[in-house]
Order: C-alpha cells, then structure tokens, then sequence
C-alpha cells in the first residue's frame, strides 16, 4: 500500500534577485534611491512566477515516485539537485508550482533540531514550545516529557535559559523532542550530522527503531553509508529530476559511478587556448585511479600533461593539496635530485597518492612547474577538484572521523598477559 | 493506518478560507507562543511586566504636560490626564500590536522555513502577548478611576463589544501588514514612524469634538474613533455613548479582518519561498 505518492511534482524558484541587494548601506542607499521601480518590480515578481520566463529556475522538475507503508527511502544527490525542496514540498512548508502529492498519515518533518528554540526560555518551556511547533499537543507532551528529558540528557539543567546550554545540548534537546513524535511517516534531513558519538548511536538507534515499527521513513543525507546501510531503497535526484530508484546499494553505486565521471571530468585544453606561457602551456590535469569510485581506501595518481618550448628545461613539479577551508594538507616536489632535463614537447608528471591515506572530503590542487628549483614558470590554482569518499564497515558511527588524514596504521589491543585473558 | 489523515498537495490557486480544523489542533502551538512573546519580552529586565503600564503612563503624563496645560486641548470637562490615559490603553494596545504583528513573520522567518505549521498563529499570538501588557494597564486605569471617585455608566455593557472592534481591527490590519512585510521589507521601516503618526488620525490627544462637525462621520471610518470615545463615555461621561461612530467602526473593523483573512492566506503560500 502506498502511503505517499508523488506525481509529475515541479517546482520553480525565482532567481536573479540577490545581485539587486547590496550589503553596505551606502551601496543599500545609492540602489534604493536609483530604482525603487525597478525593486518593486523585483521584488512583487519574486511571488509571480508565470511571467518573465527567463529568470525562473525550475528546482524540482518532473519527479514521481512512490513509498510503501514502512519503507525507508533515502534520497541522495549533489548540493542544489533538489533534496530540500523536494523535502520542504512534501513537509508543506512550501507549495508545489505543478504536480500532487498524495499522503497517507501524520507526517512529521524534521527539516532542522529545535526549531522555535528560544534562548530566554527554559528547558522545559523549549520542550513544549518545539513540540507544539512540530504538531504535538499539550497532553502529548506532558505524558511524553519524563521519556523526552531522559533521552536528552540535561534533566540537571531542565530549568535554567536554554541560552546556557552548550550547543551540544540544544541539539541532544531538541532531537530528543522530534523523536518522541509518533508520526507514521517521518521525513528527516540529515540531522545525523550534529551531535556527539554517544547521542548519533542514540539517534541511529531511535531511527531503525521507528523504521522496525513498520512506520515510513524518508531520509535525506550525504551520507552514503548510512543510507546505505539504514535505506532498503534510495533516490536519486540530479538538477531537479529523479535519475535512479531502487535498492539503495545500487543508487548509490550509479551516484559514486556518476559523480566520479563528473567531478573527476579531466581539465583538458587544445595547445591554442591551454593555460600557460611561452615555456610552458598545460595540456591536462587529471585523476586516474580503478574501481567505481574514489574511497578513502583507494590509491589513485594526480597526471600532469604540459607542452614544454625550451629545450633541456631543469625541471620539477611542486604539487599543493588544500581543504576546502584553505589548509594545505601537504605539498610534494617531483624528483629533484637528479633533476630532470626535459627535451621540447609534451611532457607528463605522475604523482601517486596511496589508498588508506587522505581523509573523505573535497580537496583542490594548487601546482607549480619549477625551473631550475626556484624560478616557476608556471601555476595554477584550484587545478583540479578531488573529492574522496568515505567507506567503513563499521557502521556504529556515522559522523565525519576528524583530521586530514586517515591512515590505517597496524593498532592492536589484548590483554598484556595471555592467562588474564582466560 | 488511520486513513482519515489523507492529504493532497498541490498548488493552490486564488482565495482561500481558513482552516478551523487545523487552527484548532494548534491551538497549544498559539498558547506556548503567546507565553514565549511575554516571557521573552520581560526576561531579564529589571521591571518586567511593569514596563507594560509605564508606557501608557508616562505618555499620559506628557501629553498631559504639553496638550492639557501647555496646548489647553478640550478633554471634554474631565481631567486632561484622564482623558488621555483612557484614550491612551486601547491605543497603545493597537499600536504595539501592528508593530508586533507586523514582525511577527519575519523575525519567526525560521520557523516558517523548518516546519510547517498554520501560520496565522505568528500574527494571533502577538496580538494575543500584548493583550496581558493591555489587561495590565487597563488595570491601572480602574486605579486612577477609583482615586478620582468615577464610577463607569451602564453603557459598561458596550465594553465587550468595543473590545471586539479592537481586536478585529489589530488583528485585521495585522494580518495585512504581516503578509506584506513577509516580501517587502519596507513595512518594517514605514511602521517605525507610522505608528505614531497615525496617533494624531485619532481622539487620543484631542476630543472627537475637536474635528469639524461634517467631518465627523468620515473621522469615525477609523475603527479606533469609536473605540476611544466608547471607553472615554463609559468611563469619564464625556459624552453620550457614540452608538453611531462604534457602529461605523464595526464595519470597517469586520471589513479589515475579513479582507486580513483572506489576504494573508493568498500570501501564506509563498512566506516559506520568499521569506
């Protein structure tokens, strides 16, 4: 029995709009003075989306599926395929430019943890503030509110200001109240991501709890393992429309599969309009490495192609990968001793990365051809974009694991004395 | 599985009703937000709930100062003070209120963003926190009436009635200037001076007696006519119960709140996108 069906759902956002906003208050002024007409057009047509076509971008396109009572359905996709908006029309906060959804039951989203969280408000009132909120009534919680602060954690600090609370605490609360809600379908977006280790196995528990109820579940995450691990079927969005539905462990395979052909797209340019100079001009930047996706585990090789134009050029090549955040993880040279001397023409460098050694996450390359050791006659920045994947048996955990790296290193653990262990 | 929870969600088109139902499930959600607004407001100050009659006191006092004794403005043979401290309760109510209301979904932008919830509540409950400050300096009125020894005419029964006009009009222009602040943010700022510009479009500072008398029934359009000389003929016997003015109010009030209704339900739909 389906308890939720989505039919040709779209919708359509408005854009364009933000660049009208200047964020100094002069800049503020000097726009408002120059165009009220032009602001109030702007600003009347941001809930008018049948005319001026050209600037309505349409953020979910053509999407039907279904979910059966007790299904778990996990949908993925990159950042701006559609997953919020698809969440926030089934939710109702927004309303659907074309399409129906047909629903079955109470459905409680959790679009965010604490939501109507006052600072100046106890614990408790906050208890009752977000629980209303999320559709509970008086009662409900009062009967619930015993359970709701022991799961939470903080009955010591029930009736002091949330606004003394760690921020830990305020999440531990505030999912504490969103998992005493009873719904039959619920729809969480990636609220796993907060919270300690202790409480994620809290949480995690509480889900495969709710789902071995036989209620319906929609979970939205990047994480791939707990979707993959906590989903019997996952969707997958791309630029607003539904590319593949099924088992979860073959979505997610297709989306690693696609989003490794996408991101890792070489950087390639003809002689004629490659970056570079008169020494050198860069033919590619690219990452190779076997399997379908790039993992944590995976080693893989960075490769250079640049046309040298000076013959018997003293060269090496000195390679920076960089967070996200700015920080360089680390930065190595090609062979420097002896160095080698390149003839006219193409040329390829080749560094190696083994597997069991990056952390998961996005990383850019930033790189420098060097002459003579000193003199670079070429760099780039943002050459390329890496983004590992993470891959784990263990499943108890499904929070980032901190640090840049992540090696594998032989760590053992027994008894120091074999008869103890009798 | 219960299946009378069946929903269908599409796009809606035109005007839509209210949702009773709906409202009344959430009625709790209207009273922990109603408690919130007051707790919040008075949370760490000094004086707390005091500051809800010190407002209107203390505009009594000066106006006092500058209209009864300096301008010598008619109060209609009773105490300037008195006559603007009476006036002065159910107009800072209302005051207060469209600030408040005005605000009301754009500070809670948040929560309009994260959950769905009817969202007639945000603009309810702000009306509904700053009825406690209006009951507190109505209190403080009855003192004042009880130390001059005035004792209010039988039209008392009319008070409900002009309460009702009130809340209609609050709420009305509320709901309004809600939806509207929701996409342009202007409201915020024109309601800042607005406020207290539109002060002097009603009897607070003056006598309906003042305005011209062929002016008068076109002054008495504005619900808050009727309301403040109503409470000045109950309470002070200024001048025999404007039965006509209150009956001019009410249809504009049920004018307001009605088009407010419906108003703010065409423009509930897009809060979440342009909020």
């Amino acid at each position: 029995m389906n308890v939720i069906e989505v039919k040709g759902l779209g919708k359509k956002y408005r854009i364009g709009k933000a660049d009208k906003q200047a964020d100094t208050l002069t800049g503020a002024l000097i726009n408002g003075l120059r165009s009220p007409w032009q602001n109030l057009r702007n600003i009347r047509n941001l809930s008018r989306l049948d005319r001026d076509e050209d600037s309505v971008a349409w953020a979910l396109r053509d999407v039907s599926f279904e979910v059966k009572e007790g299904e778990v359905l996990g949908i993925i996709g990159h950042n701006g395929a559609g997953k919020s908006t698809l969440l926030k029309i089934l939710s109702r906060i927004t309303e659907p430019s074309e399409g129906e959804v047909r629903i079955h039951g109470r459905v409680a989203a959790l679009l965010e943890v604490g939501t109507g969280f006052h600072p100046e408000l106890t614990g408790r009132e906050n208890i009752y503030m977000n629980g209303t909120i999320l559709g509970m009534r008086k009662k409900e919680i009062d009967r619930k509110l015993d359970e709701i602060v022991d799961f939470s954690g903080v009955e010591k600090y029930l009736d002091t200001p949330v606004k003394f609370y760690s921020s830990g605490m305020r999440v531990r609360l505030g999912f504490s109240v969103a998992a005493h809600l009873e719904p039959e379908i619920l729809i969480i977006d990636e609220v796993l991501a907060v919270g300690d280790a202790e409480f994620q196995r809290k949480c995690m528990g509480k889900m495969e709890f709710v789902s071995h109820q036989g209620r319906t579940v929609l979970f939205v995450s990047h994480n791939l393992e707990a979707i993959k691990n906590l989903c019997g079927k996952t969707l997958l969005l791309n630029n607003g429309q539904v590319t593949a539905i099924g088992h979860s462990k073959m979505v997610v395979g297709d989306y690693l599969a696609q989003y490794s052909r996408q991101g890792f797209a070489t950087s390639e340019w003809a002689e004629a309009d490659a970056p570079g100079n008169e020494v050198v001009k860069l033919k590619s930047v690219r990452v190779e490495f076997s399997g379908d996706a790039l993992s944590i585990r995976t080693p893989f090789d960075i490769i250079f192609e640049f046309w040298n134009y000076q013959n018997e050029m003293s060269s090496n090549i000195s390679l920076h990968l960089l967070t996200m955040s700015g920080e360089t993880v680390f930065n190595v040279f090609s062979c420097l001793d002896p160095l080698p001397r390149l003839r006219k023409g193409l040329c390829i460098g080749r560094c190696s990365i083994p597997g069991n050694f990056l952390n998961a996450g996005v990383y850019s390359l930033k790189f420098f051809i060097v002459k003579n050791k000193s003199e670079a006659v070429f760099s780039l920045t943002d050459a390329l974009r890496i983004e590992i994947f993470d891959d784990r048996t263990d499943i108890q955990w499904y929070g980032k694991i901190p640090g840049f790296i992540r090696p594998n290193f032989e760590f053992t653990l027994s008894n120091a004395n074999a008869t103890e262990a009798e | 599985m219960n299946k009378s929870s069946s929903l269908v969600i599409r796009a809606s088109r035109g005007w839509r009703g209210i949702d009773w139902k709906e409202l009344i499930h959430y009625r709790d959600l209207l009273w922990f937000l109603t408690v919130r607004g007051i707790k919040a407001k008075y949370a760490q100050s000094v004086l707390g709930v005091a500051w809800a009659v010190i407002q209107p006191l203390f505009s009594t006092l000066v106006f006092t100062v500058v209209f009864g004794t300096l301008a010598r403005i008619d109060s209609n043979g009773v105490p300037y003070f008195l006559f603007s401290l009476v006036a002065l309760v159910p107009w800072t109510f209302f005051a207060n209120t469209l600030t408040d209301s005005a605000n009301s979904l754009v500070s809670n932008a948040n929560m309009i963003t994260k959950v769905y919830f009817p969202r007639l509540v945000l603009p309810l409950s702000s009306i509904l926190s700053k009825g406690v400050d209006f009951l507190i300096s109505f209190a403080l009125v009855i003192v004042f009436l009880i130390v001059y020894r005035m004792l209010p005419s039988w039209h008392v029964v009319w008070l409900p009635w002009l309460l009702v006009v009130l809340l209609m009009t609050s709420l009305g222009i509320g709901m309004i200037l809600s939806a509207m602040a929701v996409q342009y943010r202007d409201v915020k700022h024109a309601m800042v001076f607005a406020v207290q510009l539109i002060m002097y479009a009603a009897p607070v500072v003056y006598p309906t007696t003042n305005v011209p008398e062929g002016w008068r029934s076109v002054y008495a359009l504005n619900p808050m006519v009727g309301v403040i000389e109503g409470f000045r003929s109950i309470f002070l016997h200024t001048l025999p119960f404007p039965y006509g003015w209150v009956a001019q109010g009410t249809l504009v009030a049920t004018a307001l709140f009605v088009f407010g209704l419906f108003y703010f339900r065409k423009m509930e739909r897009v809060f979440a996108d342009v909020a």
